[in-house]
């Protein structure tokens, strides 16, 4: 687990996997390895708020959506750059779209993180839907009808490693932040408000910070959604898109980074693996299990399937140990 | 300007649905400090017991005052039994557990019964059955009073003043505030705090099998996804007034329902659920804890 710690060794290692793969599935697949990486980066800037800052937001498909309608749209309107360097256009983009959607979540914050708890899921819930009403009603956005033909990348090798850099980038963020002085506020956020306060943090500005780097990932995931999907509308992210993103950051442990990849991979393929029994039954069976298992593991497992450990950590206590 | 009023009536009548819905949020926030995210799918089974009901009975083609007690009592007792059943399985073994397990928990349970409804009662939308005649009661000049929102008013004003009795007027409203106020100390005087909260989702939940029964026969289209929207709206009111406060819960609903219906008139239909989230947040803004709600000093 030791190669974790390097960003490009991990990078290099995901190019090698992308490869496999490229070589070695169907489309079908391939497509939904996208997913998985695009919901990672949603579970994993999610689980900054949520699971190492311990405030509760419901409103990510909001910022996702916002980064995603900023890149397709740029991405077919504005030509910058020459079309031999095209790939560069779209890092662009979805850097650009990641700094709307962080520049939301500050104007977001700022107003409704005074509130504590379930005031603050309500609040976050309405800014997602205001967002969402907002799309609904943008004709040059394609409102109702949403967004086609935005450009994807061609390949699959292409469109894997363009997500792989992302994921690359977000991980050593936002793990590099957690090992700092600077994350070691929004951890004294989650263990008690009262308490971090009367040190002199100021938790307000500790939790908007969290907010703006989650939403500015949040965005970037939605830039990469927009292009593997190529084709967005409003509906793509209502309620039930920021429930899923909590789903992953629940079930693979609130503040545990490994846990939570480890958990968008497995929400993003149960469906898939469930859909022969669900043409069989002819009913979407993937909610009912989701919800199911939400509500086994708050009251089995309250901390999530890995707690705040790292995988490294639970490789290290279960089978290093017995070996 | 009789446009007007008559989108203030319809106004009213939209608000005291929300408001039936509201006060079952507002109980139980007051009494277990948490938001029940399943009441609005209490709210959507109530409905569905009551089409089935109807069809049952054949009593579907036969509009009346008895057609509406009898929906009203079914609609009542199953919303009751499932909202006891969901307190016993779900939240029961997470009492004292954070705050955020039991938001997670309460979404899962709302989830679980959308798509749980799905499966049993299938995902295409039905017509709620005939429960009174529509007519004009009575108009002045253009201005026309129908008997829909007459009894929705009569009906949601009987239930809230019964509410307002059992609170105030009753040993076991009495055992109730203690409950919210403090529950150990209240289990230290002789109240048995596992069975007032049950009590509590028996009233709050039945209050929602009122207002399924009075959507279905203004709006009679049910389908199992039908409670999210409105129990986000019924929601919203009760934050709105100030959650924890019955009667900041009606006048948030009246708020909701009154605005909801002038955005509809005079802007956008589009707009229309934005709208909602517009207001809490703006009004959460100046006043953290609501319209009527205390603002509480965490001590240490």
């Amino acid at each position: 687990m030791h190669f974790l710690k390097k960003p490009l060794l991990s990078f290099l290692g995901l190019c090698v996997l992308g490869f496999l793969f490229d070589i070695g599935l169907d489309a079908y697949y391939q497509l939904i390895i996208l997913f998985i990486l695009v919901n990672c980066l949603m579970a994993m800037s999610l689980n900054l708020i949520n699971g190492y800052t311990g405030q509760f937001s419901l409103g990510h498909a909001g910022f996702m959506a916002i980064g995603a309608y900023f890149s397709a749209y740029a991405n077919t309107h504005w030509d910058i750059l020459p079309p031999t360097v095209q790939f560069l256009e779209y890092f662009i983009y979805a850097l650009c779209g990641g700094a709307l959607a962080a520049a939301a979540g500050f104007l977001v914050g700022l107003p409704s993180l005074r509130l504590k708890g379930d005031y603050l899921a309500i609040v976050t819930l309405g800014f997602g839907e205001i967002i969402r009403v907002a799309l609904l009603n943008m004709d040059f956005l394609g409102g109702p009808r949403g967004y086609a033909n935005i450009p994807g990348f061609g390949s699959f090798l292409f469109s894997f490693i363009f997500a792989s850099v992302w994921i690359v980038i977000c991980f050593f963020t936002i793990w590099r932040v957690m090992h700092s002085t600077f994350g070691r506020g929004f951890l004294s956020v989650r263990e008690d408000e009262i308490a971090a306060e009367s040190m002199g943090i100021n938790t307000t500005r500790m939790k908007v910070r969290a907010f703006v780097l989650s939403s500015f990932f949040a965005g970037v995931a939605g830039s990469l959604f927009a292009h593997f999907t190529n084709f967005i509308n409003p509906s793509s992210f209502t309620f039930l898109q920021s429930v899923n993103a909590v789903i992953m950051v629940v079930l693979g442990g609130m503040g545990s980074m490994t846990g939570v990849i480890v958990a968008a991979a497995l929400v993003t393929i149960l469906p898939e693996a469930l859909r022969p029994l669900q043409e069989l039954t002819g009913v979407d069976l993937r909610m009912i299990i989701y919800s199911l298992s939400l509500v086994l593991v708050m009251i089995l497992r309250p901390k999530g399937l890995f707690g705040d450990m790292e995988l490294s950590d639970v490789w290290r206590k279960y089978v290093r140990r017995s070996a | 300007m009789h446009d007007f009023i008559q989108h203030i009536i319809n106004g009213i009548s939209l608000g005291s649905i929300y408001a039936l819905i509201a006060l079952g949020y507002t109980m139980v926030y007051g009494i277990l400090k948490m938001i029940n995210f399943a009441h609005s799918d209490v709210y959507m089974v109530g409905a569905f017991a009551a089409y089935f009901a109807a069809r049952l009975l054949n009593i579907e083609n036969n509009p009346g005052i008895l057609t509406l007690v009898i929906l009203l009592i079914v609609s009542m007792v199953s919303c009751s039994l499932l909202g006891l059943a969901i307190e016993r399985l779900a939240y029961r073994p997470l009492r004292g557990a954070p705050k955020l397990n039991i938001l997670i928990t309460a979404i899962g349970v709302s989830l679980f019964l959308q798509f749980g409804g799905q499966l049993v009662f299938g995902a295409d939308p039905k017509v709620f059955p005939d429960v009174m005649k529509d007519f004009v009661l009575f108009n002045i000049g253009p201005v026309e009073l129908k008997s829909f929102d007459v009894t929705v008013l009569v009906v949601s004003i009987i239930a809230m003043f019964g509410l307002q009795f059992l609170i105030y007027n009753t040993k076991l409203g009495r055992a109730m505030r203690a409950v919210s106020a403090n529950a150990s100390v209240a289990s230290l005087l002789g109240v048995n705090p596992d069975r007032i909260i049950a009590f509590t989702f028996i009233v709050g939940s039945s209050l929602a099998g009122i207002g399924s029964v009075l959507v279905g026969m203004k709006y009679p289209k049910i389908e199992p996804l039908m409670g999210m929207m409105i129990g986000l709206k019924a929601f919203v009111a009760a934050v709105l007034g100030g959650i924890g406060n019955v009667r900041g819960a009606v006048l948030g609903a009246l708020i909701m329902g009154l605005s909801e219906e002038m955005v509809v008139a005079y802007l956008s239909s589009t707009y229309r659920d934005a709208l909602a989230f517009g207001i809490l947040i703006v009004i959460l803004i100046f006043k953290p804890a609501g319209l009527l709600g205390k603002y509480t000093v965490e001590k240490v």
